[in-house]
């Protein structure tokens, strides 16, 4: 019941922010049209680094508790983090080629968001790598601890490379109105929304696979 | 010695230990028997304070589950169905490094009469990887009672066991529960041991289903017992 | 007391084990060396880009013949498996993860010993710098990726695919300490000094404190059976 309501109020808050992203913002003076996958570039951005940062807290309350629900919050997160990510990686691009002139630029942003997402696809790979149930929810909870440890480390190490080595092009940000402001904001709150939205599902998913493991258990057991 | 109170074990979604209720006196000789994923394996992990179990209680010369049962983790010697030898040292050097890792004194004595014990102080020099199976398993029972536990678990030892290493493992036991330690050994082997142990145990689906005195029992009682509780095959 | 005694013990079998098979260590050393040699094959070793790339060429070798021992490092507890002889004579599960640190370590740095002078002669290169700063870097560098590498090992060993698996979970993770590791080499072998490169060791050093404490206060969540 909770998740369909947030489903139908995620789709209309998605709903509106693609009205206000075509529709009602103005266009950038100097990107143009383009620099209007910034507003979900952005948003995919937040909700990756977000999610993985759930991952992180997930971590350490499996490994805490060790209940299975954390494990579930943290392999959601996981996928949905790569998935965001991979979005980031690509609208990045998209833009980045009409306003830079060139696809790819080893600025510390991307780097570090190219790096990470190496990171979670990691974390998927050593899911993948483990039979066991529970062994699985505990590398993971533990790859999810150090690989979020190691974020802030990875963001300082390039930014001083970068330094050393002169940024071709400039990649700082531009002025942004008011109206370009209250766009970004409802992007980002439409995006938390779908992040929590997926979720929802995930968890859903998975406690059905639960549910059907403990049904075929105790059938076995009756026969 | 060792007293466990509705100990329980999950592992993920299915659960191993559905309440285990054990007291075990010093210098008591328990054996387990029970189907393969009875949880006896687990059991025993869980009272050599290997694995956490995820509820109830386990104490153990007074240390509990709650206040660092580890520190008993000196006081415990493993025999499991793998030697725990490393194959590219010598038999001396092996029970140096485990005897070192244990801080026994007087190592080397010690490592010598433990070797004698196995019969393998001939070899003491050499590589554990020249070593024929059986030698290997009579090294890895020194291995375990280098450092003079109070309390020794065994897993399956009799599998695999050439005769003489049975005679040797048989001796030792008999010479280690003498001195008032204790044993737990889970088995599958209904002819060997019987006549060792205090108690024998049978544990099915993660319960105790079976528990009696094992003196005057015979091997084929016992195989009958066994099979009229847990039915079916061995 | 107790437990640098185990430390000890620990990495004194571990090195007398090394040193009857010499297992690691060789394979180590020729794949440093064979890598070092692909790498003049594929960058002309007269042209100045060589120049440039020098430092990058010393780490990557370090680090792909570094993966080759940390892939046998838990390997060889698997055997028999000893792993669980360890986990029956240690009450901290942190002596095991610092003990196989330090023999990775020693290994690393015999290994490096021996492949930073060749390199420097088939490259043809002079150390415009001091040879204690770029002896520093080799250290410290060297210890943060072993730090982070033993640990994974440890967790690679108990999948199914680990020798597959380890160089695709570490080396994303060790990116900030190989970044730092290259542009300090870059400057010291140019002729910079401790200011110039002061950054660079922070980086590496902050990486150092941190993946040495957190995997250690990990470890024992990692080798629960």
């Amino acid at each position: 019941m909770v998740r369909k309501a947030l489903g139908w109020l995620t789709f209309v808050m998605i709903l509106a922010a693609t009205y206000l992203v075509f529709m009602w913002v103005p266009n950038e003076k100097v990107m143009g049209p383009v620099q209007k996958i910034f507003y979900f570039h952005v948003a995919s951005a937040w909700i990756g680094f977000f999610a993985f940062l759930i991952v992180f807290i997930a971590g350490i309350a499996y490994l805490s508790t060790r209940e299975r629900k954390w494990d579930i919050i943290g392999v959601s997160s996981a996928e949905i983090g790569v998935m965001f990510t991979t979005i980031v990686l690509i609208t990045g691009p998209i833009w980045a080629r009409p306003t830079w002139n060139a696809w790819w630029t080893w600025d510390p942003r991307l780097t570090t968001t190219l790096v990470l997402w190496f990171i979670y696809l990691a974390y998927l790979l050593i899911r993948s790598s483990i039979h066991e149930e529970e062994k699985k929810a505990r590398f993971s909870a533990i790859f999810g601890i150090i690989g979020f440890i190691d974020v802030p480390i990875v963001w300082f190490s390039i930014r001083w490379w970068r330094t050393i080595h002169p940024v071709v092009v400039d990649s700082s940000g531009f002025a942004m109105s008011s109206k370009m402001t209250t766009t970004l904001m409802f992007s980002l709150a439409a995006f938390t929304f779908l992040y929590f939205y997926f979720l929802s599902n995930s968890m859903f998913v998975e406690k059905m696979r639960t549910e059907l493991v403990g049904i075929k258990e105790s059938l076995r057991n009756r026969f | 010695m060792i007293t466990a109170e509705n100990i329980t074990k999950k592992i993920g979604s299915k659960t191993i230990l559905k309440g285990i209720d054990l007291h075990i006196a010093k210098g008591e000789f328990i054996t387990v028997f029970g189907p393969n994923g009875a949880g006896k394996s687990t059991l025993l992990k869980i009272l050599a304070i290997l694995m956490k179990p995820s509820g109830g209680t386990l104490t153990i010369n007074g240390f509990n589950t709650n206040n660092e049962v580890v520190k008993v983790r000196g006081q415990i010697g493993v025999i499991s169905h793998q030697t725990l030898l490393y194959d590219s040292l010598t038999a001396y050097e092996n029970l140096e490094f485990y005897g070192r890792m244990y801080g026994v004194d007087n190592l080397r004595e010690r490592i010598f009469d433990v070797l004698q014990e196995v019969g393998l102080e001939y070899a003491f020099n050499d590589p554990v990887r020249t070593f024929s199976r059986g030698m290997q398993q009579r090294l890895a029972i020194a291995r375990a009672t280098i450092h003079q536990p109070e309390i020794l678990f065994l897993d399956e030892p009799y599998t695999g066991l050439d005769q003489q290493a049975i005679e040797i493992l048989n001796s030792v036991l008999h010479k280690f529960n003498i001195k008032d330690r204790t044993v737990f050994m889970i088995t599958h082997n209904f002819e060997q041991g019987l006549d060792l142990s205090d108690k024998v145990l049978i544990i099915s689906k993660g319960r105790i289903v079976y528990e009696r005195k094992a003196a005057g029992l015979m091997p084929h009682e016992m195989k009958d017992v066994y099979i009229n509780t847990v039915g079916g095959k061995v | 007391m107790n437990y640098f005694n185990q430390i000890a013990t620990l990495v004194r079998k571990d090195l007398a084990s090394e040193l009857r098979t010499k297992e690691m260590l060789s394979s180590m050393l020729i794949f440093a060396m064979l890598t070092t040699v692909v790498f003049s094959f594929a960058f002309d070793p007269d042209t100045e880009t060589v120049k440039k790339v020098f430092p990058g060429i010393i780490w990557v070798a370090f680090i792909f013949a570094g993966i080759m021992g940390l892939n046998r490092s838990f390997g060889g507890e698997r055997n028999n498996d000893c792993i669980l002889g360890l986990m029956l004579c240690t009450q901290d599960r942190g002596v095991i993860y610092l003990g196989k640190t330090i023999s990775n370590l020693v290994f690393m740095y015999i290994m490096e010993g021996i492949t930073l002078p060749i390199l420097f002669v088939l490259f043809d290169y002079r150390l415009k710098g001091s040879l204690l700063l770029l002896i520093t870097v080799v250290l410290l560098g060297t210890w943060g990726f072993i730090a982070v590498g033993t640990f994974m090992s440890a967790m690679a060993v108990n999948t199914r695919n680990s020798e597959i698996l380890l160089p695709i979970v570490l080396f994303p993770l060790i990116v900030p300490v190989l970044i730092a590791a290259v542009q300090a080499t870059g400057i010291i072998v140019n002729g910079g000094n401790w200011a110039d490169t002061v950054n660079w060791f922070r980086v590496i050093g902050a990486f150092d404190v941190i993946f040495t404490i957190v995997p250690w206060l990990l470890f024992e969540y990692l080798l629960e059976v």
